[in-house]
């Protein structure tokens, strides 16, 4: 279990690591917002739900991406527009989809998402599948009014689904004391009638641990749940640099996290547990090598026939 | 074959199609109350439980989310809205989610959702109980527009727009619900995307939406005394537009009136006067008119609301203006008001 958590923190980071590496060449024509900081979150979660589950993301949804499919050659084909993408380039980084992995999509409109999952899972609990439905938003989008009315009715109708909250403090560039007139939003929500859980950890088996938990009691008390799940977002809002300079944040802060960093707590987990070194570096070498595949074939694919803009806007 | 109305029609297109697959469900707000939508949603709550035919919070904008999220499971949704007014509520989820999903997801996602909102006009109903909003939707590509006219198209339309895959907005104009027709009672469709010509007449084009088409109809009543004779084409889908019919017809009158149930301002009628003049400008013996709401929002008084909203007289009016006819009395004659019921059939 430890090694399956690392592999998908290293896919990630290692995905992103390229992404920054190659995006200055200009051929990913599609705005980033990144991932890295917040894999536990995605990892330590997607481990604990069924593969037959699904899951909706956000605009930044490359970790919680890979941690649902362990795909690499659509999603690279996808940041590269090319015919070879699921997607053929009409969805890019802020609208990654794979139904068929239980990769549901994402809004690049703050909170768009949840209702819609709230409607998946309400046909899940018609068909009574089992399937548990997840989405995950940021803490701003606490502040849109489709939250509010999402929870309600998932609180209503009693839906199957699990409220993941990624908490990064951030909505863009404001703090939430710029944006927030409440002191806990775990402390509101809990007034709802359904499961409250929250953490502040870089530890993806802590993550796991909660969430299998929420699974269960969603199961068992057949009401949704509120996970409220901190990180620290490690890059500017969209793009691939650092903004420590720009002034809203402090460096001190982040090094602070990052001596927590959630890919090298799991890795030093591996070693207390006994793999050794070889071991570790074996894998890492191994997700490397499907990472380089997987950039090296979207980038010598090519561009779907311009025809394509017209197709799809109906059956 | 039996004459039903408009109200019933919709009513037995849903519980038709509802009993035939298990997947559809209806729901609203309002809708399994004992007003069940002036009438529409009669029924459904006995006969298919509240798992099927429910009501839901003040969440307009959720709910429209809710039934997208429902749709990509699988689920065929019925969302409905007593007043077009209250969706705007959700024009997020209608133009950033439910029209861009299947597209955004390179064709691997479907949408089957149908939103059914009622439109119309007095008494008193004031600003914000008023409005049609046709073109405000069918300006987002991904979203079918539909706005039935008769009873038959109601039941017709209704039904495909349940089967089809894509999301549907089916625009219901509350004085049509009294309109009686002949309607045949086993389920049937016509097609989205097809007009239909409710009076073939060879001096002049009418093309009207939705209750517009009552008072053209009524206007080409009045004028066929004088020898004037009407055509009047319903497009019944603003979106996509389907243009032969419409071309087809003014290319043979050569004068074109555009009736719009809405404001002409970036509206609909503009988008049917843009296509007539490319289609048919070598044929075309005047320039389109249009008739449409007055360019105010929709006043609650009685004498106001009746100057907002245009009728039969006004098109009388322009049919004289242009074919450059005297204007005839029409003080003996009777138009429709909320008191005067239109009942049908055309």
């Amino acid at each position: 279990m430890n090694l399956r958590f690392y592999k998908k923190l290293y896919l990630i980071r290692r995905s992103e690591e390229q992404i920054v590496a190659h995006y200055s060449e200009d051929q990913m024509k599609t705005p980033m917002h990144m991932s890295m900081g917040a894999e536990a979150i995605a990892v330590g979660v997607c481990e604990a739900l069924e593969a037959r589950d699904q899951v909706f993301g956000t605009y930044r949804s490359h970790a919680l991406y890979l941690a649902k499919t362990e795909d690499t050659d659509d999603f690279f084909a996808e940041l590269y527009g090319r015919e070879t993408a699921l997607l053929k380039g009409k969805g890019g980084s802020m609208h990654l989809c794979a139904p068929d992995h239980g990769f549901m999509g994402t809004s690049a409109v703050v909170a768009s998402i949840i209702p819609v999952a709230a409607g998946c899972a309400f046909a899940n609990k018609r068909a009574n599948n089992g399937r548990m439905v997840t989405v995950f938003f940021g803490d701003g989008a606490v502040e849109e009014g489709v939250f509010w009315e999402s929870l309600n009715l998932a609180c209503l109708m009693k839906l199957p689904m699990l409220f993941v909250c990624e908490d990064n403090g951030l909505a863009v560039h404001a703090s939430k004391a710029e944006r927030q007139g409440f002191e806990s939003i775990t402390e509101i929500v809990s007034k709802f009638n359904c499961l409250v859980y929250e953490a502040e950890t870089t530890d993806t088996e802590a993550i796991y641990n909660l969430t299998r938990q929420a699974v269960k009691q969603v199961n068992a008390q057949l009401m949704p749940a509120f996970l409220r799940l901190e990180y620290f977002r490690y890059l500017e809002h969209v793009g691939v640099n650092e903004d420590f300079d720009a002034g809203y944040r402090r460096r001190d802060e982040f090094e602070q996290w990052l001596s927590e960093d959630p890919v090298s707590l799991q890795r030093k987990k591996l070693r207390a547990l006994g793999w050794a070194e070889g071991a570790i570096e074996a894998v890492e070498a191994q997700i490397n090598d499907k990472v380089a595949r997987s950039l090296r074939k979207a980038q010598e694919a090519e561009f779907c026939n311009v025809s394509e803009l017209f197709g799809g806007v109906f059956t | 074959m039996r004459r039903i109305s408009y109200c019933q029609a919709v009513n037995e297109a849903m519980t038709q199609e509802m009993e035939r697959d298990p997947s559809i469900f209806v729901y609203g707000i309002g809708v399994p109350d004992h007003k069940r939508v002036f009438g529409t949603t009669a029924g459904l709550a006995e006969r298919f439980g509240p798992e099927r035919c429910f009501d839901t919070p003040l969440s307009e904008d959720a709910m429209t989310g809710f039934g997208l999220g429902a749709a990509l499971n699988g689920a065929r949704p019925i969302h409905v809205h007593i007043r077009v007014d209250f969706m705007l509520l959700a024009m997020n989820q209608l133009a950033n989610m439910v029209a861009s999903s299947r597209y955004m997801s390179g064709q691997q996602l479907k949408t089957p959702l149908v939103i059914r909102a009622v439109i119309g006009r007095g008494w008193g109903q004031g600003c914000q109980h008023s409005k049609s909003m046709f073109s405000t939707f069918a300006h987002v590509p991904g979203l079918k527009v539909v706005a039935p006219t008769t009873a038959i198209d109601a039941k017709g339309l209704l039904i495909s727009a349940i089967r089809d895959d894509n999301p549907v907005i089916f625009m219901e104009h509350r004085w049509l619900y009294w309109q009686e027709q002949d309607v045949p009672e086993e389920p049937f469709t016509i097609p989205i995307g097809e007009a239909n010509v409710l009076r073939p007449g060879r001096d002049l084009t009418i093309v009207a939406t939705s209750w517009m088409n009552v008072e053209a109809m009524k206007a080409a009543e009045i004028l066929s005394r004088r020898e004037v004779e009407i055509e009047v084409v319903d497009p019944r889908t603003i979106a996509p537009l389907n243009d032969e019919i419409i071309v087809e017809s003014v290319r043979k009158t050569g004068h074109c009136i555009v009736a719009d149930n809405d404001w002409l301002h970036c509206g609909f009628s503009a988008e049917v006067a843009a296509v007539v003049s490319e289609k048919c400008f070598g044929k075309l013996k005047s320039p389109v008119s249009r008739i449409g709401f007055a360019p105010t929002p929709c006043p609650t008084v009685r004498h106001l609301e009746d100057k907002f909203y245009p009728n039969a007289g006004n098109i009388i009016r322009a049919v004289e203006a242009k074919l450059e006819l005297p204007e005839m009395d029409l003080s003996g004659e009777s138009f429709y008001s909320h008191t005067n019921r239109f009942k049908g059939p055309f």
